[in-house]
């Protein structure tokens, strides 16, 4: 018998058989489905980060608390705003430095309120991290020095509190105290799951005194062009070196952080793909028990066969492909499911979905290793029947 | 309980080369281990079957007559004594090589009809060629031939369960004769159909016996089944008894 043939035979079997075929492939088509979206929530969410990371920008340095490094956990810093002087000091003209401090507070204007992060930052934040102005003018260097009570809204932030009413000059209250507003942020869009737009951003200095906290969380330092970056790395860990332990803070350049966060996403996507797989193998052994069931109800057929001089290897080959075909219908079934739900994915929820070519081929290459792993001993067993006893089965 | 001797068959084959048996067996016993009991079902049979005969052979449930019918259609070997082919000794062949064999040279006919149910009657017709590897177009043309022959032309695509009994046995002789075999087995074949009915397929068994020269054989307990054929055995105890001389 042809395989063709025996996939023709297979065809018909199954047909035969609609409900009970279905419901013998939906381990494998769970498996499958659940291979295609699990690999593309974690394929997604490393698009995401990437482009995230990118976008800080090539000749961006970025200094942060403690070693930087996966399943460390996080330290506080022991940054202040001399740290952040001195580095702009040393380095002169040949990069712009800025600092910022952190944390979610609840921002009032008159009667409305919203929880936003409020960002503590220094004069170059603008520049450093790219918050271009749309209306008023951000901070100064007088603002900072002063910790004048001023604040720059985020494009939502400014939405939220004052609808379409123009904010500048008017009055926001931080955790009890007045700031003025002076400036409103273009609309940036969301990354790394950080909402920019959401953010207030007031003087480091007031911030400080606000939070009751001479801390700087995170330094930016912004090389004119990426070939310094290594340079520009090299002297702000000296500098940062003279006054802390090499342990107490990283200098990341983009790379570090998308190979850090690569690893990260790796090991995730790996163990989501694992699950899946898991769920796969019990659909298989479905698959096998079900062929079992088959080949005993066919049992008269196989006689039948053998008599009209079908050999072993031919109703192996059938029942064999029978497992396979089964199988390779669920994961096409499977592949158009898990389709179907990263795109909902992408489309009602923030979770980003970005279906692979490696993942959906995997999927239905394990689909049919499952037919071919599964179908194998029932497969043997209609094979090995004797036809005398076979024909006499009732 | 075997007898180590061949027996000589029960009729001697001709001297020309064209008079091979179909099928010879020779001295053959076979036993079974039935749930820890040995049954011995044939005990030293020798039978030849030549080209174009047509054999009755009857005898009480358990006697043997199925077993006997196995081996005459290469379905299974015998515990002792020879099986041979047109000259060609089984145990000499691989399993495979007896499935070739009985795709080839046999055709088998069954009490319970065994067609599938799934498939329209020129499927049912046509499948002993899937297992000779012929091209669809050759496997429909055969089949449709074949149920032409025994009177089945208008019924092509109806499905087993849409025939009547009569019906269903006429395609269960189309599929045994569909691959021009030189012997149709056929193993109480009237058995589940009416006693008119079951003479109309006796009479298509002797016509086409007739027309295109296939040994048949027909194991029967039905007296009047075995009546029509020109050569009658009986069995009993596994054991044939002798023929009466011509």
């Amino acid at each position: 018998m042809s395989l063709l043939e025996a996939v023709k035979v297979a065809a018909t079997a199954i047909a035969a058989n609609r409900l009970r075929s279905a419901l013998t492939v939906l381990g494998v088509v769970i498996g499958v489905m659940s291979v295609v979206l699990l690999v593309a929530v974690g394929t997604g969410a490393r698009n995401e980060v990437t482009a995230g990371v990118e976008e800080l920008g090539s000749n961006l340095l970025i200094v942060v608390p403690g070693s930087f490094e996966f399943g460390q956990a996080p330290t506080l810093s022991k940054f202040t705003l001399d740290d952040v002087e001195r580095i702009g000091r040393e380095l002169g003209g040949r990069a712009a430095v800025s600092g910022n401090l952190a944390s979610g507070e609840t921002v009032r204007a008159g009667a409305t309120s919203a929880f936003a992060s409020v960002l503590g930052v220094t004069a170059d934040f603008d520049e450093v991290v790219n918050r271009p102005v749309a209306r008023g003018e951000f901070l100064t260097e007088s603002d900072i020095a002063t910790g004048r009570r001023v604040a720059i809204l985020g494009a939502s932030a400014a939405e939220g509190l004052f609808a379409d009413t123009d904010p500048i000059a008017k009055t926001v209250t931080i955790a009890g105290l007045r700031f003025r507003v002076i400036g409103k942020v273009e609309r940036l869009g969301p990354t790394l799951g950080v909402d920019r737009d959401a953010q207030v951003l007031v003087p480091i200095t007031a911030a400080q005194r606000l939070f009751g906290t001479r801390r700087v969380d995170t330094i930016f330092v912004k090389a004119p062009d990426a070939d310094d970056l290594d340079e520009v790395a090299a002297e702000v860990e000296a500098i940062l070196g003279r006054r802390l332990d090499a342990e107490e803070f990283s200098v990341l350049t983009q790379e570090e952080i998308l190979g850090v966060a690569g690893r990260i996403l790796s090991v995730l996507t790996l163990v989501l793909a694992a699950i899946a797989g898991i769920s796969l193998l019990v659909g298989g052994i479905g698959v096998s028990n079900i062929m079992l069931v088959s080949v005993q109800e066919r049992t008269r057929e196989i006689g039948l066969r053998k008599a009209l001089g079908a050999r072993t290897r031919d109703v192996t080959l059938q029942f064999l492909v029978e497992a396979v075909v089964l199988c390779g219908l669920g994961g096409l079934l499977g592949i158009g499911l898990g389709f179907a739900l990263a795109a909902a994915a992408e489309a009602f929820t923030p979770l980003p979905a970005a279906v692979t070519t490696w993942s959906v081929a995997l999927a239905f290459g394990t689909s049919l290793a499952v037919g071919v792993a599964f179908g194998v001993f029932p497969a043997r067993r209609a094979g090995r029947l004797d036809p005398v006893v076979a024909l006499r089965y009732e | 309980m075997s007898r180590q001797a061949a027996a000589p068959p029960t009729r001697a084959p001709a001297a020309d080369a064209g008079a091979v048996p179909v099928v010879a067996v020779s001295d053959v016993t076979r036993t079974y281990q039935l749930g820890g009991t040995r049954v011995q079902a044939l005990r030293g049979v020798s039978l030849a079957v030549e080209p174009g005969e047509f054999v009755a052979i009857a005898g009480p449930s358990g006697s043997g007559k199925s077993t006997l019918l196995h081996l005459l259609g290469a379905l299974d070997r015998p515990t002792s004594g020879t099986v041979r082919f047109s000259g060609r000794d089984v145990a000499e062949l691989s399993d495979a090589e007896l499935a070739a064999l009985r795709n080839r040279e046999v055709g088998f006919v069954f009490q319970q009809f065994q067609l599938l149910a799934r498939t329209s009657a020129l499927a049912n017709v046509a499948l002993p060629l899937v297992y000779r590897g012929l091209a669809r177009a050759q496997r429909a043309r055969l089949a449709r031939e074949a149920l032409e022959a025994v009177g089945l032309a208008h019924r092509l695509d109806h499905r087993p369960a849409q025939l009547s009994g009569g019906e269903q046995q006429r395609v269960a002789i189309a599929r045994a004769l569909v691959t021009q075999p030189r012997l149709v087995l056929a193993d109480e074949p009237t058995g589940n159909l009416d006693t008119a009915t079951g003479a109309d397929i006796i009479a298509l068994l002797r016509r086409l016996n007739a027309e295109r020269g296939v040994a048949v054989v027909v194991i029967t307990h039905d007296r009047e089944v075995a009546a029509v054929a020109p050569r009658r055995l009986r069995i009993r105890d596994g054991l044939i008894e002798p023929e009466p001389a011509p």
